[in-house]
């Protein structure tokens, strides 16, 4: 589904990943640890193609053809899709219309909606005074409508309180379609912080990022064990 | 003149070369003004041909879902059809003929020496509509208007009087256009408003002008105790200069005034406009919003506001969008506090578009201009308190229609 190859990426002239290796196959999800500031977000972003991220040396294969220099949209029609940790507030625009931009196939999303807990919120303005569960109640949502064949989740449990936690877990453990086997289609990254996600994704493989490079590749419940047990430091210098 | 006392006629002629504080100065000489040319005023024929002009403006042609329907072109009466009881709609000279001049009303809100342009409409009036709601009348469907402009270099003299007598509620759609064939003309407006006690009026005025339209609207509202007057301004298409500053003043306790402004200006356009509220009386209150988005087009946005009584309270809230390296936004909000205890606040933004709510857009499948037009679309979509559901839909629409100024 996705290989990244010896990626190296600047923000403003600034270096933020090195040397960044990974493989994706179809229907796997794979989780992305890492302290604040180590490039989890900027990885993410770079995937998707935000423009300040600048790809100055690698490739990223995305089903088998290579995006590293697409603009974000042609990434997203190819079956990309994200959601974000903080997600911009958009005025004037209510989050329906831009439900209703991710609708690409026309489903009825009013029952994603009410089974999120999140209809009242339609009408709302994109973001403009939602808390922490309800942006990513909102990026969920927009994903699920979506469809997307990859899907990026930038910390989906910031923010979120234990009862909201266990819906979004769920959903998004259904949306990566972990409940399937054999016939599962679709691939996951996920960055998470606090590992709650873990309990709903059955991810298969994890990563430790720190200061913009990946330095442990293994399973991610052994590593978010080791992490908290030893903290990130001890955790780049073990192998697993 | 049997429209001017002599006393008016005397101020005008003065002021004939009196120029606007703002605005550039235009030549009247550029313009023709002819009143015995005809001006093609058949409505079925310009139903036929503009159709799609007309709507634009706001004018809903089969004239269904209107209490009335008035339309000028140049200076002749094309329309002005009564549908509902308790609503008067005439031509101004009809109704100026018919109820004495209208000394109460007729040049008292706006003065007839308050430029030239006043003073060129007061000495070479062409005509106007006049809509009066007999007082406790609440029409449930509002009055179209449109003055509309056909001809190469066309002067358009206007003059309208609305008055919403007391305990009347009132909606008028107030469109301006030029023919599809017509890309200069000059303007010249003057609308009075009168808001009786307890009273309600919502005016919104659409301008869907010709590129080279330069237009002098010359506006004034006095609103009564506990009257509301609501003013919405939309005008997303290029007009080569606008300048208009409507003042309303509030007149007696508890006296509302709200205006909105939605504007965009392409390339070539200079729009200098605003708003001011004189709040007089206990209170009174006061809200002026505007939303001004240039596509290298300028645009200064104005707005005043005077606090005159201990008990008002007023805001002002101009925020403009910059979506090109050239044009300008100019907010310039003023307010004067005149006693103690005033209560009145402006916020002023003027900035690009955010690359990241646009890339926020492109993550969702849109290209970088679907995501530009919808967040522009979505800036213009100002919530405009107190506007009746049909009229929100017309706008809704007007602003997906119009593309936001051509992107």
């Amino acid at each position: 589904m996705l290989r990244v190859e010896d990626l190296w990426v600047e923000v403003g002239g600034q270096q933020v990943l090195h040397e960044v290796n990974f493989h994706i196959p179809v229907g796997q999800t794979h989780i992305l640890f890492g302290k604040n500031g180590s490039g989890k977000t900027s990885l993410l972003l770079t995937l998707i193609g935000y423009r300040d991220y600048r790809v100055v040396q690698g490739r990223i294969i995305f089903k088998g053809r290579e995006i590293t220099h697409l603009p974000i949209h042609e990434r997203v029609r190819l079956g990309m899709g994200v959601s974000f940790q903080r997600p911009p507030t958009v005025r004037g625009l209510l989050t329906r219309q831009m439900v209703e931009i991710c609708n690409r196939s026309g489903r009825d999303y009013l029952p994603l909606a009410e089974r999120l807990n999140f209809v009242p919120f339609l009408d709302r303005e994109l973001n403009v005074g939602f808390s922490g569960g309800e942006m990513k109640r909102s990026e969920l949502l927009q994903l699920l409508v979506q469809q997307p064949d990859f899907v990026m989740l930038d910390e989906p449990e910031s923010g979120v309180d234990i009862e909201n936690m266990k819906l979004i877990g769920k959903i998004t453990g259904e949306l990566l379609e972990r409940h399937l086997n054999r016939t599962r289609r679709r691939s996951g990254l996920i960055i998470t912080h606090t590992g709650y996600i873990l309990d709903y994704t059955n991810a298969d493989l994890g990563y430790v990022m720190l200061d913009g490079t990946i330095v442990c590749t293994g399973n991610p419940f052994q590593i978010f064990a080791t992490i908290n047990e030893k903290g990130f430091e001890e955790c780049a210098q073990c192998t697993i | 003149m049997y429209h001017l006392s002599p006393e008016q006629e005397a101020r005008a002629r003065q002021a004939l070369e009196k120029e606007s504080v703002y605005g550039a100065p235009v030549d009247f000489a550029a313009y023709v003004h002819d009143r015995q040319a005809p001006a093609g005023e058949d409505f079925d024929r310009l139903v036929r041909q503009e159709e799609e002009t007309l709507t634009k403006a706001g004018f809903a042609v089969d004239e269904r879902q209107r209490a009335a329907s008035f339309l000028q072109v140049n200076h002749a009466v094309s329309r002005c059809r009564r549908q509902v009881e308790g609503v008067e709609v005439l031509p101004t000279r009809e109704a100026l003929a018919k109820y004495d001049g209208l000394p109460d009303y007729w040049w008292q809100a706006v003065p007839v020496d308050g430029d030239k342009y006043t003073a060129k409409v007061a000495l070479e009036f062409d005509n106007g509509y006049f809509i009066r709601a007999r007082s406790g009348v609440k029409a449930s469907l509002p009055v179209q208007t449109c003055m509309f402009m056909e001809h190469q270099q066309v002067m358009q003299n206007v003059h309208n009087l609305i008055i919403v007598e007391e305990g009347a509620e009132l909606e008028i759609i107030s469109g301006c256009a030029t023919a599809s064939t017509t890309a200069a003309g000059l303007h010249l407006g003057v609308s009075e408003i009168y808001v009786g006690k307890n009273a309600r009026l919502t005016f919104t005025m659409i301008h869907n002008w010709g590129e080279e339209v330069v237009t002098r609207p010359r506006s004034a509202a006095w609103v009564e105790a506990g009257g509301v007057f609501i003013s919405n301004y939309i005008c997303l298409k290029k007009v080569q200069s606008l300048q208009m500053y409507p003042t309303a003043r509030l007149r007696g306790p508890g006296a509302t005034v709200r205006f909105n402004s939605i504007v965009a200006a392409p390339a070539g356009a200079s729009l200098d406009m605003g708003s001011r509220v004189i709040l007089a009386h206990p209170g009174c209150k006061a809200e002026v919003i505007s939303r001004a988005v240039s596509f290298g087009g300028e645009i200064i946005a104005r707005g005043h506001l005077v606090g005159e009584d201990p008990g008002v309270k007023a805001h002002l809230e101009c925020h403009g969008l910059m979506l090109s390296d050239r044009g300008l936004i100019h907010a310039i909000p003023e307010l004067e506090g005149r006693v103690a205890g005033v209560e009145m606040s402006h916020e002023a933004a003027v900035g690009k578009i955010a690359q990241e709510e646009v890339e926020y857009l492109m993550a969702r499948g849109l290209d970088e201009e679907e995501a530009t037009s919808t967040i522009v679309r979505g800036f213009l979509n100002v919530e405009i308190a107190g506007l009746p559901a049909g009229l929100r839909r017309d706008l809704d629409e007007l602003l997906a229609k119009s593309n936001a100024g051509g992107l």
